[in-house]
């Protein structure tokens, strides 16, 4: 990608983008220059690594910060009179969804009151499809007796969702009427989406109780930042005629926001909606880390103990629920209001609500006579964990596969993967900046490049360069086998209209499955392996990459493509030539969603026992190293930040450069 | 300022850019449109001293971007104006409150605008009794009143659509319908009947002005038609670049042009239906015989003034003669049309 962009560039820039290519061919000199002198053993010590002495200790200050924040200034006292609100409703909801021994005592709701009201939300906004599965989710997850665990994530759900669309809605119309709060907002929102979640995890324990309360908190707070931002966009877009015909029907301030703008910014709110509820589930199931009990806890729990099969299920489960909440959001987003015809009855006019409430009130009836519709009891489920467990292990021990996945392991681990591991921990600190430097540089100009030094001598200061490095190898050498994947992939399916669409609505669905999700395959192939961890990045990172591709070729503008026709290009010469320059800009930011991606990943993937950052940090996780868990956390942020910068900034000068919309 | 002027505006300007004020107070006199816009500001209204008086149909006509819709939105205050002062009902507007300038909208303003400017998520009664809502009526009283006017706009049995579920031309109408809701003193059109058929166009005139004689509201009207124009106007102001170039009755304007500008822009209409008799009875003689009636057009005329043999024939409004029209001069325009 690196010459394309230079050769491009040189056409259009000139003598400061020459100058620039220098700049960063002398570092790269340099850094080889270093490193060579290393493999010499001439290189001093003090130059490789920085050494113990001259580390300063982050992790201290930051703890004594914390430290003065929580007692001294009294956070502690006011978030622990938070969560007591906080808790007083998720015991509501505990109580109505599996009958926690909470006020006000009614609960459970029975499983197919759930499924019957699941299935008339359905049916109202998306018809017979969306009414089934509605209902097929929830019926799933009772009878294959998950349904305890799915409502004791669903009960969090429930309280965190709506906080987070309230919070976030105030704060975009904060933002959106004071300027100044917007550029407040706005670096924090940035640090705030490269955070790893880890680092959202841990205060949310130390300032709120651990367990639902503080997974409640950790999931709101990250599900924010989206809906602040679609807020703001929905109420720029509003169109001013409206506006200026709210002013002139004589609306204040009050009337013109309640009336005019919110109801106007309708679908970009609702998007807000659909992604804080994506976030939301996401979040829900990670915080399996910090003991909240639910679907992720029992999935970290029955993956931990190499039980296929139940994992696979309680998988299945979580990947409906993700579907179902998307697809009906989504639903939401498009509906709009009808009109009914006059001299419609009134209960016409609410036949979807009263139908709602007749179903809940039948089948609450139901099932204080028939124990089975209030309840499945632990034998009388379906779930198959165990056969499914023999059969997958059955599967894994037949000779051909287990020399495949066996030869896979063995060339990836032995060949490829170990050899840029070692190679990328023997060059000097220093070294590696420079080429960091010189990548940014080359790509993005100057100021990724200054970003970029600063950032990464960061992390060398940090005391955490090795398991640095070691993140960066996982996640470099699975995005780059993403690509080599990803990329033929995406190109192919761009071919037909038809396939396009279907590759499209496989990614859109595969994007709103909760990470955790991507390592059951992983693990299901290559068992609890450092494969299993650059193999789940590998598929979370390649499903940006095959869309981000599909897009870029598909909206390639069509003269484009005829000229080249009518130039007698064959295919291949059109792709090259024409397609696939054209398209570059916006396949980089699917390169840069799926770097993203892959350090997201990473972390979770440490679960299976890596040596990088992810595994310290979920270390920290169970003490209360507030200081050292920030530092790790920052050091991960730090580096996707680089990148970040680096490929965003590039695609839009090339973007530029070609004279394509942004 | 006569006691029945309701609107009055004085060297009003409203430039748009990054910094208006400090721009208008450095401008040199004489600087044009263009010299404006090559120093990164527009022009959007140009130093414009206009009076509407009560129960007058302004009409202001132009090219597109002329600045037409920006000076009715300064009317209206919707645009805050850069120079000049704007009073109505005596009132500076830009010297009220935020809840005078509220109470003023609520009560004496009516506004139909060129897109509509229609709320999505509001069926058609919804947004018809909208302004009624604002002003805190109560749920019946304003839903009769809501149903009165959309019956008056033709939309009768539509009250439950949403916009999205009409066509423009009946989106149109709800915004008309919306404006007329609080039977509003002064009512601010702009293009309001653009997209409406000829035929529900014509009848929308026609009702136009039976409710402007009933009632004698005091109107600004942005259109594109002349024979709009001419069928609604009392008088009409010619825009363009900002700034008015004449503004005057519809015979004045194509009589006596005042620049070349607007002598291009009237070119092609038919002169013989704008002018009247009572404008052509300049000559001091009155002349004998019959007489016409001064509100006839030169074209209503045709027949008598070809077969006629009277030099001057005397004209009458009201029963009274007023003066006598030169009848070679009439001639001259009647031919000049064909
Ligand atoms: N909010 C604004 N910001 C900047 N420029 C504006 C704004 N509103 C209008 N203008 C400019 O002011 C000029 C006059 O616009 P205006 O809408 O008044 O034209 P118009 O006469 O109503 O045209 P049309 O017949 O097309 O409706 C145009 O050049 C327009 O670009
Ligand atoms: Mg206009």
């Amino acid at each position: 990608m690196a010459d394309v962009a230079g050769s491009i560039k040189n056409d259009t820039v000139g003598p400061a983008q020459w100058s620039r290519g220098r700049v960063a061919l002398a570092l790269v000199a340099v850094a080889v220059f270093l490193t060579l002198l290393h493999y010499a053993g001439l290189l001093p010590d003090w130059l490789f690594r920085i050494p113990e002495s001259m580390i300063p200790p982050f992790a201290g200050w930051l703890d004594a910060i914390f430290n003065f924040v929580k007692d001294d200034l009294g956070l502690l006292k006011l978030t622990r009179t938070l969560t007591e609100g906080l808790e007083w409703l998720l015991d509501v909801t505990a109580n109505l969804m599996f009958g926690k021994r909470r006020w006000p005592h009614i609960g459970p709701i029975p499983w197919t009151a759930v499924a019957g009201v699941a299935a008339v939300i359905g049916y109202y906004l998306g018809g017979w499809r969306m009414a089934a599965l509605g209902a097929g989710t929830f019926i799933w997850t009772a009878l294959i007796g998950q349904w305890k665990i799915a409502m004791e994530t669903m009960s969090v759900l429930m309280v965190a969702a709506p906080l987070a669309f309230f919070i976030g809605l105030t704060l975009g119309i904060l933002a959106w009427k004071y300027t100044w709060v917007n550029r407040t907002i706005k670096p924090v929102l940035s640090v705030l989406q490269t955070l790893p979640f880890f680092t959202y995890l841990l205060p949310a324990v130390i300032f709120f109780k651990v367990g639902p309360t503080a997974g409640a908190v950790a999931t709101t707070i990250y599900a924010i930042p989206p809906m602040i931002l679609m807020t703001t966009l929905g109420l720029q877009k509003v169109s001013p005629e409206v506006v200026e015909a709210g002013n002139m029907s004589g609306c204040t301030k009050w009337q013109l926001l309640r009336h005019v703008y919110l109801p106007s910014a309708r679908t970009e709110i609702l998007v807000g909606v659909n992604q804080v509820i994506m976030l939301c589930l996401a979040m829900v199931v990670l915080t399996a880390f910090i003991g909240m009990p639910g679907l992720g806890a029992k999935l970290l729990a029955m993956m931990g103990s190499f039980k296929l099969g139940r994992s696979f299920e309680i998988g299945v489960t979580i990947v409906l629920l993700a579907v179902m909440l998307d697809r009906m959001s989504k639903a939401w987003v498009v509906k709009q209001p009808e009109h009914f015809e006059r001299g419609t009855p009134w209960w016409r006019r609410h036949a979807i609500l009263l139908t709602g409430v007749a179903v809940f009130v039948f089948f609450c009836i139901l099932a204080q006579f028939v124990d089975l519709a209030a309840e499945i009891g632990r034998k009388q489920n379906f779930s198959q964990g165990k056969e499914i467990d023999t059969l997958i292990k059955g599967f894994l021990a037949l000779e051909p596969v287990q020399a495949t996945t066996g030869a896979i392991r063995y060339v990836l681990n032995v060949w490829i993967l170990n050899p840029f591991r070692d190679f990328l921990l023997s060059i000097p600190t220093p070294a590696f900046i420079m080429l960091i430097v010189a990548f940014a540089l080359s790509l993005g100009g100057k100021k990724p490049a200054i970003y970029g030094a600063i950032f990464f001598s960061l992390v060398a200061l940090s005391g955490w360069w090795d398991r640095s490095v070691i993140t960066l190898y996982s996640v470099i050498s699975a995005v780059s086998l993403a690509l080599l994947i990803g990329v033929p992939l995406g190109i192919v399916a761009a071919r037909s209209e038809k396939w396009s669409q279907r590759v499209l609505l496989a990614c859109d669905t595969a994007q709103t499955f909760p990470s955790f999700i991507y390592l059951i395959p992983a693990i299901m192939l290559f068992g609890i392996t450092a494969t299993s961890v650059v193999m789940s990045i590998l598929i979370f990172a390649m499903v940006p990459l095959i869309r981000y591709t599909i897009e870029g070729l598909r909206t390639v503008p069509p003269e484009m493509t005829e000229a080249a026709d009518m130039s007698g290009a064959t295919r291949m010469q059109k792709l090259w030539n024409v397609q696939l320059p054209l398209a570059l800009p916006t396949m980089a930011v699917g390169f840069n969603q799926a770097i993203m991606f892959a350090f997201f990943m990473v972390i979770i993937a440490a679960f299976i026992g890596t040596q990088d950052l992810g595994q310290e940090l979920q270390r920290t996780l169970a003490g209360t190293d507030l200081g050292k868990n920030f530092v790790l956390g920052i050091c991960v942020s730090l580096m996707a930040l680089t990148f970040d910068l680096t490929i965003m900034q590039w695609a839009s000068d090339q973007k530029k450069a070609l004279g394509l919309p942004d | 300022m006569s006691a029945d002027t309701v609107i009055s505006c004085k060297n009003a300007w409203k430039i748009f850019g990054p910094d208006p004020e400090g721009y208008l107070k450095t401008l040199p006199a004489g600087h044009s449109f263009d010299d404006i816009r090559a120093d990164g500001y527009i022009a959007g209204v140009k130093d414009v001293s206009i009076d509407v008086s009560r129960g007058e149909m302004l009409v202001i006509m132009g090219l597109s971007g002329s600045g037409k819709s920006t000076l009715v939105r300064c009317f209206s205050r919707l645009h805050d104006i850069t120079g000049g002062t704007i009073t109505v009902e005596g009132q500076d507007i830009m010297s009220l409150s935020e809840k005078e300038l509220i109470e003023l909208r609520r009560n004496k303003m009516g506004m139909v605008f060129q897109s509509f400017g229609l709320l999505p998520h509001r069926s058609v009664l919804d947004n018809v009794a909208f302004p009624l809502e604002m002003r805190g009526q109560d749920k019946h009283a304003r839903r009769e009143r809501a149903l009165e006017v959309i019956k008056l706009v033709g939309l009768e049995g539509r009250e439950d659509y949403f916009p999205r579920e009409l066509s423009g031309g009946q989106q149109q109408r709800v915004g008309i319908a919306r404006s007329l809701a609080i039977e509003p003193d002064i009512w601010f059109l702009d293009e309001p009947f653009s997209a409406l058929d000829p035929l529900i166009r014509r009848e929308m005139q026609d009702e136009f002005l039976r409710l402007q004689a009933m009632l004698g509201k005091t109107i600004v009207f942005i259109t594109h038609d002349f024979d709009e124009a001419l069928r609604l106007a009392d008088r009409i102001a010619i825009m363009k670049d900002g700034a008015v170039e004449q503004c005057d009755t519809p015979d004045q304007i194509v009589l006596n042009p005042a620049t070349e500008y607007v002598r291009k822009f009237t070119e092609d209409i038919d002169k013989a239906r704008v002018v009247h008799a009572g404008v052509l009875a300049t000559s001091s003689d009155n002349g004998t015989g019959d007489p016409v009636d001064a509100k006839a057009s030169v074209q209503d005329l045709a027949r008598l003034l070809v077969q006629d043999t009277r030099a001057i024939i005397p004209v009458a409004s009201d029963g009274k003669i007023v003066g006598g029209m030169d009848r070679a001069a009439a001639l001259e325009i009647l031919l000049e049309a064909s």
